[in-house]
């Protein structure tokens, strides 16, 4: 079942039709923190679950028509993670019907609720909740007025599939009872849900909906839509980010076959071509013959740390506990890096936009089409309303890759070439090299043992700059940078909140009686930057966790048995220990060059638990690693997609095993010189590890706790604790590269 | 005009003789399977198979192609009949954003076509020119082991139980 | 009739006294196993600097199998009389060399002999490091005595009768093998010597780029070409095929990077020995770039005008319109090439991407320029294979998609239009030889690439 790309549906569509619910949603933008919400003055509301809390109308959340029909509305976006299908899954398990026979409506701002990023791992945290709180209200709602029309005790129905019954027969539909406004009402706090034992759909087995359609040739992405008259658009971007275009004859170019416009808007340069390859030809053609001015802008690639130290003009306080230092036996001290990292989607980001009459729609796989909606406006000098972005599937974006961009780029165009479909698809190297990458980072951790092996002061220092530079204004969007107007971009401010940025996961879970946390941040940006999955928490759990395995071996103690001595959190050390055993955690000696690693965060400190556990065998002579019985116990609370969660971690592990060992976005002073594949190698099926084991620790009942990103951090601490325990030596900077292990385990 | 064979099917095509095979196969045949990840050979999303062989579809001109054989995903089988290498790769959910998994068919079925019996090793090997971002290897070398079973399991069964590929 | 006997008698006589004498020469003693010596008995320093000579050596190529662990050997060689398995050269002290001793391994490196006085097969280049020094083969022992010893016994070489029996290998050794270290030559400057010493005797760059007679020999002909693996190494003397004449500077930078934007990246088995070679001393790299320039000496006033006319050739192309546009219909080889050319190789060859990640411009390559067209077919059949987690040039091949007469076709416009010579008269055979899998090449990826200046003792002080 796929929800369809084009939809027709308009507000009015809804309205109109007999017994049909009406749509509303509030247009409150501001999800969780990003963007400061206009609210207007009223009266203290009491707080609904999740993003019930922002679009309060059950019917923003659940139509349900005369047929019986039901379409469940989410703000949240299908990005490969499964919650096309597990938001179906929770809906139907409220509603008492099968998750096939739910409609789900995915991110459009026409038509779902703003619910801001689908980001950070809180699609089921918040949208799942709030879906799961409305469909519990509806069907509470529907037994009630079923109880009412048939005559009944509410108390002595059933819903199933669609139908309530009662004794003697008793039966109506879903489709029967409603009417009018029945359910435009705004949702109950303290609303009742379904006992795990009652279950039926959370939890259990359903296949992915859009796997099908994935593997047969179906219609399942944004590049798989060709509406009538679609004409094919390249962009030509700059060399470097500060280049400008010096010049560049079009003549030429016009004249190529097919050509159908050559756009240039300051230094923006698009071709619109009829066929595809003729757009590309096109673009190549332009790519040989424009000129730039470039500038260099970039640090020096060979003395980030010193940059980043230097750059550094605000000091964030993170967390404070206790004392600044403690007296101790032993203190230790290391520092650690992180390069620039890609999100690197293999499909590069492709976006559809159409000019029809004054109506702008944008079909794009943005993270979040309200923002993206509101800067598109912006630049293009439209009215809000004037201007639609739909969520449609694209690759895998890890974060905020091309996607948002290429949108904007699509309406750029479109703007200028109304009334025709115009594709704009960026190529591997646009992705590559414009793509806002994963900050680069330096951490210092220092730390002191008492005569017992306790940890009794925690000194970590991080510096990086934000995580996150999505829309925004215009002037967060490419085209809105290089086009004439050139708007600025937005100016980055130090904010520390409970969701992190680059200080995500910097406070360890561990219980330390005395610590300081600081973001040493700086503003600049000379590489463009923003919200990579796990955001600070690879870097500062791969620091964290190498530290504390550096201090248990001063400690002369267990890796494991070290974490559990510092854990008060039970659902922590539980699923250390199922990870510990189901690895067979021990310290009986290994074969030379090879070694046990093990490490644990709960992501963000208030989403899952996770723990990892894995073999490295390490060559000195090649650098080469291999990683093999790779282990894992998680946590996430009530597991409403078992498998979905397993994939995750297992997809999240090897994400962040080629993120360690071999990535690094490389530049010299002017360019970005990683261009493509060949010059930012990513994991191949031959260093694959022979096995990934995901142990889910379900507890049902419990808050939804965000999983997709929580394997990242501990994957770099387990594999560098590894490494230490294999050869005897710590490497301190990523990537684990074969030059970079031959060097610091010499010869 | 140009003459490709697609999935058993001809078709005069009236693209440019240079056109890579991959943006033939989308715009031209609206086949949706494979996929741009790069065009430039070093991803394999959009890997195809020529007279049986896993080739990049973004670097193969159509003038090299007339009179060969093209298969792609759509001629593996159908929603409704899966063939037995879409099944595998339903059974095992297979995929995270599934851009990279047509491409990863493709070469496992040339593979498994001209080694019926290759064994877990060579199924890794055989992989390595196909990159996948989300980290779906360990299910996509599942489904492709799963596959060779149904694959085998078909041929010794009787000619009436086959499902047509 | 006396006399003939007597006649034969002394020939006799003389057959039996060079049997002894052959055998003689052809026995070596068995020098007795030791306990497998601890890492600590060596000095670290003596162990890096072994580590470095092993770098030039290159001795991991052979010892090792792809993906397999370091010096376990194992590696197939395919020679003109069958196959040779490398051996297991780790301290292992029943499969590898663990119960070697100093002596027994500079015994080998010099004479070719094993510990049990078994005489080797010249895959392994003994005629060659023969000139290594013996201060060097302490090092080198060093080295390989502290690596981790693994347990794998190589398959049995697959080597006729009476190739298979190593007494004949004595027979090759008197024809051809004169053993010793290197003695510097007096006329030349010490960096030259430690070019030379480097060169000939440990980098043993003539066991690939200098001919084989037909007993598998070096002939006299020193670096003026050869083979390895399936690939054509080309000459690195004065018979130097490339387009623009190789330079000191030029040498030096690919032998460091694996690559130069005048000639393109190093491929097939060069790759990993420019790997290799990226992580020495510069001076040392120095060293041999000066002492090969040499040999290749200083180009004719007419060959250094091609070579400029190249490289402007070369920095002109990726005229994208023109190359959009289609080529005229004419229905010669050369006019199916060019097509054939603009539709799959001109996007990467003549595009904006720079060396080493983007297609070389023709006009540079050795491949369509040399007399040999073995490295050109390679080339176009098999790509560069993308190296696992590691930077290299990727090419994809097109052996499905290209057949033999469009491949013909191709090389007929690339070897008319870019090296302006004809077409290689041994082309088809050669070409049906490698796709059929007849001439056996090896693929491996070209991830030398970038090597400097991360690398081990690549700092110069």
């Amino acid at each position: 079942m796929n929800a369809p790309l084009l939809p027709d549906l308009s507000r009015r569509g809804f309205l109109a039709g007999s017994g049909a619910l009406v749509l509303s949603f509030s247009m409150m933008p501001g999800a969780f923190g990003q963007t400061a919400a206009p609210a207007p003055a009223q009266p203290e509301k009491p707080k609904l679950p999740g993003s019930l809390n922002d679009a309060r109308y059950l019917d923003a959340w659940i139509k349900i028509e005369a047929n019986g029909k039901i379409t469940v509305f989410t703000g949240k976006a299908e990005l490969g993670q499964g919650t096309k299908t597990s938001l179906r899954q929770i809906a139907a398990e409220e509603l008492e019907v099968a998750p096939a026979s739910i409609n789900l409506i995915t991110a459009d701002t026409a038509l779902t609720p703003n619910e801001g990023y689908t980001a950070g791992s809180q699609t089921i945290q918040n949208s799942g909740t709030a879906i799961r709180y409305a469909s519990a209200e509806v069907r509470q709602i529907l037994m009630r007025l079923a109880s009412e029309r048939l005559g009944v005790p509410a108390d002595q129905l059933k819903a199933d599939a669609g139908t309530i019954t009662g004794p003697n027969n008793a039966s109506i539909s879903y489709g029967e009872l409603v009417a009018g406004d029945v359910l435009h009402v705004e949702a109950t706090p303290g609303i009742i849900l379904k006992k795990p034992e009652g279950y039926r759909s959370i939890g259990k087995p359903f296949a992915r909906v859009d796997i099908p359609g994935k593997v047969t040739g179906g219609e399942a992405f944004l590049i798989d839509m060709r509406p009538e008259g679609m004409l094919h658009a390249r962009v030509v971007r700059p060399p470097s980010y500060a280049a400008t275009l010096a010049a560049f004859d079009e003549a030429p170019i016009k004249a190529m076959p097919g050509v159908v416009a050559v756009l240039r808007d300051g230094d923006f340069v698009a071709v619109v071509a009829e066929q595809e390859f003729q757009a590309v030809k096109a673009m190549r053609a332009i790519r040989a013959s424009a000129t730039w001015n470039e500038t260099e802008t970039l640090p020096d690639p060979a003395a980030l740390t010193d940059y980043y130290r230097g750059a550094a003009s605000q000091v964030g306080d993170v967390f404070s506990k206790g004392a600044e230092s403690a007296p101790g036996v032993t203190t230790l001290e290391a520092q650690f890096t992180r390069a620039y990292h890609m999100h690197g989607s293999i499909g590069p980001s492709a976006a559809i936009a159409l000019l029809e009459g004054d109506m702008m729609t944008v079909w794009t796989s943005t993270q979040g089409v309200y923002p993206d909606q509101k800067a598109i406006a912006e630049m293009l000098d439209m009215p809000l309303d004037k201007v639609r972005c739909i969520h449609v599937e694209g690759s895998g974006c890890y974060g905020h890759n091309g996607a948002d961009d290429s949108g904007a780029d699509a309406a750029l165009i479109a703007k200028a070439i109304p009334g025709k479909p115009i594709r704009i698809q960026w190529s591997r190297e646009d992705e590559h090299q414009w793509e806002p990458y994963g900050p680069g980072m330096a951490t210092k951790v220092q730390a002191t043992l008492d005569d017992s092996g306790r940890i009794v002061s925690w000194n970590y220092d991080l510096w990086s700059n934000n995580h996150g530079t999505r829309p925004g204004s215009a002037g967060s969007l490419l085209a809105g940078r290089h086009m004439a107007r050139h708007f600025p971009p937005d100016p980055p401010k130090l904010s520390i909140s409970a969701n992190g940025n680059g200080d995500r996961n910097a406070i360890p879970l561990y219980d330390f009686p005395n610590q300081r946390i600081r973001w040493n941040w700086f503003a600049e940006m000379p590489l463009r930057v923003s919200s990579l999955r796990g955001l600070g928490a690879f870097a500062n759990v791969f620091s964290i966790e190498s530290f504390m395995d550096e201090l248990a071996i001063a400690a002369e103690a267990d890796p494991v048995e070290f974490r559990l001595r510092h854990m008060t959190d039970p659902r922590a050390c539980k699923v250390i220990e199922v990870t510990a055993e189901k690895f067979g955690w021990s310290n009986d000696p290994m074969p030379e060059n090879r070694g046990r690693g093990f490490a644990f965060a709960k992501y963000k400190n208030h989403a899952a638990y996770l723990a990892i556990a894995l073999e490295a065998q390490v060559d000195r002579d090649s650098g080469r690693i291999d990683i093999s019985h790779v282990v894992s116990a998680v946590d996430c609370g009530e597991a409403v997609a078992p498998d979905n969660i397993i994939n995750q971690t297992e997809g999240g592990f090897l994400q962040a095993m080629s993120w360690l060992l071999y990535e690094e976005v490389t530049f010299d002073r002017t360019r970005i010189t990683s261009a493509d594949w060949s010059s930012y190698p990513i994991l191949r099926f031959s260093a694959v590890p022979d096995s990934i084991e995901v142990h889910v620790v379900d507890m049902p009942g419990t808050p939804y706790l965000g999983v997709a990103e929580a394997a990242h951090g501990p994957t770099a601490g387990a594999i560098a604790n590894a490494v230490r325990n294999a050869t005897g030596k710590r490497i301190y900077d990523t990537p684990y590269s074969r030059d970079r292990v031959r060097q610091v385990m010499g010869a | 005009m140009t003459k490709l064979t697609v999935n058993g099917t001809e078709h005069e095509v009236n693209a440019d003789p240079s056109t890579p095979l991959l943006y033939v196969l989308r715009n031209d045949l609206a086949l949706n399977a494979a996929k741009f990840g790069c065009g430039l050979g070093q991803c394999g999303a959009c890997t195809v198979m020529v007279d049986g062989k896993a080739v990049f579809s973004c670097l193969t001109p159509i003038m090299l192609l007339e009179g060969r054989q093209i298969k792609t995903v759509e001629g593996l089988g159908t929603i409704d009949n899966p063939g037995p290498m879409q099944t595998a790769f339903i059974e095992a959910q297979a995929a995270q954003c599934g851009t990279c998994i047509p491409g990863m068919m493709m070469r496992a079925q040339a593979l498994l076509e001209s080694k019926p019996d290759a064994t877990d090793a060579d199924i890794r090997v055989a992989l390595e020119p196909n990159l996948c971002r989300c980290g779906s290897h360990m299910r996509i070398l599942k489904a492709v082991a799963a596959a060779r079973d149904l694959m085998q399991s078909a041929a010794v069964a009787p000619a009436t139980e086959r499902k047509p590929s | 009739m006396r006399f003939f006997i007597r006649f034969l008698t002394s020939l006799l006589l003389l057959v039996v006294i060079a049997a002894v004498g052959f055998a003689a020469y052809a026995w070596n003693r068995s020098i007795d196993p030791i306990e497998p010596p601890q890492r600590t008995a060596f000095d670290a320093k003596l162990i890096e600097d072994g580590a470095q000579l092993a770098a030039i050596g290159n001795c991991t190529a052979c010892h090792t199998r792809p993906g397999g662990k370091s010096f376990a050997g194992g590696l197939p060689i395919p020679t003109p009389f069958g196959t040779i398995f490398s051996t297991n050269i780790t301290p292992d002290p029943e499969t590898g060399i663990g119960r070697w001793s100093e002596e027994a391994f500079n015994r080998a490196m010099r004479e070719g002999v094993d510990r049990q006085g078994r005489h080797l097969y010249p895959a392994f280049p003994y005629d060659h490091f023969t000139k290594v020094s013996d201060a060097d083969n302490k090092a080198l022992y060093a080295f390989l005595m502290s690596r981790p010893a693994v347990a794998q016994t190589a398959p049995a070489n697959d080597l006729p009768f009476p190739l298979n029996m190593r007494w004949v290998l004595a027979g090759w050794k008197l024809l051809y093998f004169d053993s010793g270290a290197y003695q510097a030559a007096t006329d030349q400057s010490d960096e030259w010597n430690r070019g030379a010493y480097l060169v000939t005797g440990l980098g043993h760059c003539g066991s690939c780029h200098t001919p084989r007679n037909s007993l598998g020999a070096e002939t006299s002909a020193h670096l003026s070409g050869g083979e390895a693996e399936g690939w054509a190494a080309y000459a690195i003397n004065a018979a130097s095929p490339a387009p623009v004449p190789w330079t000191v500077d030029s040498l030096y930078d690919y032998m460091r990077r694996g690559w130069h934007p005048d000639h393109g990246v190093a491929s097939g088995p060069m790759a990993e020995v420019t790997g290799n070679l990226g992580t020495l001393p510069d001076a040392d790299i120095r060293a041999m770039a000066v002492y090969v320039a040499d040999l290749m000496e200083e180009p004719s006033a007419e060959r250094a005008e091609r070579g400029s006319l190249a490289i402007e050739h070369a920095a002109r192309q990726g005229n994208l319109i023109e190359l959009a546009s289609a080529p005229a219909g004419a229905d010669t080889p050369e006019a199916r090439g060019e097509a054939i050319y603009k539709a799959a190789c001109s996007s990467c060859h003549e595009g904006a991407k720079p060396q080493p990640y983007g297609g070389v411009s023709f006009h540079l390559s050795s491949a369509i320029s040399a007399p040999n067209s073995q490295n050109a077919i390679n080339t176009v059949l098999f790509g560069l294979p993308a190296g696992s987690g590691t930077r290299s040039a990727v090419m994809p091949g097109f052996a499905a998609t290209m057949s033999d007469e469009e491949i013909t076709d191709l090389f007929a416009y690339l070897r008319g239009t870019f090296a302006e010579k004809p077409v290689w008269p041994d082309l088809a055979s050669r070409l049906a030889a490698t796709r059929s899998g007849d001439y056996h090449v090896s693929v491996k990826p070209s991830d030398g690439i970038e090597r400097g200046p991360e690398n081990i003792g690549a700092i110069d002080q």
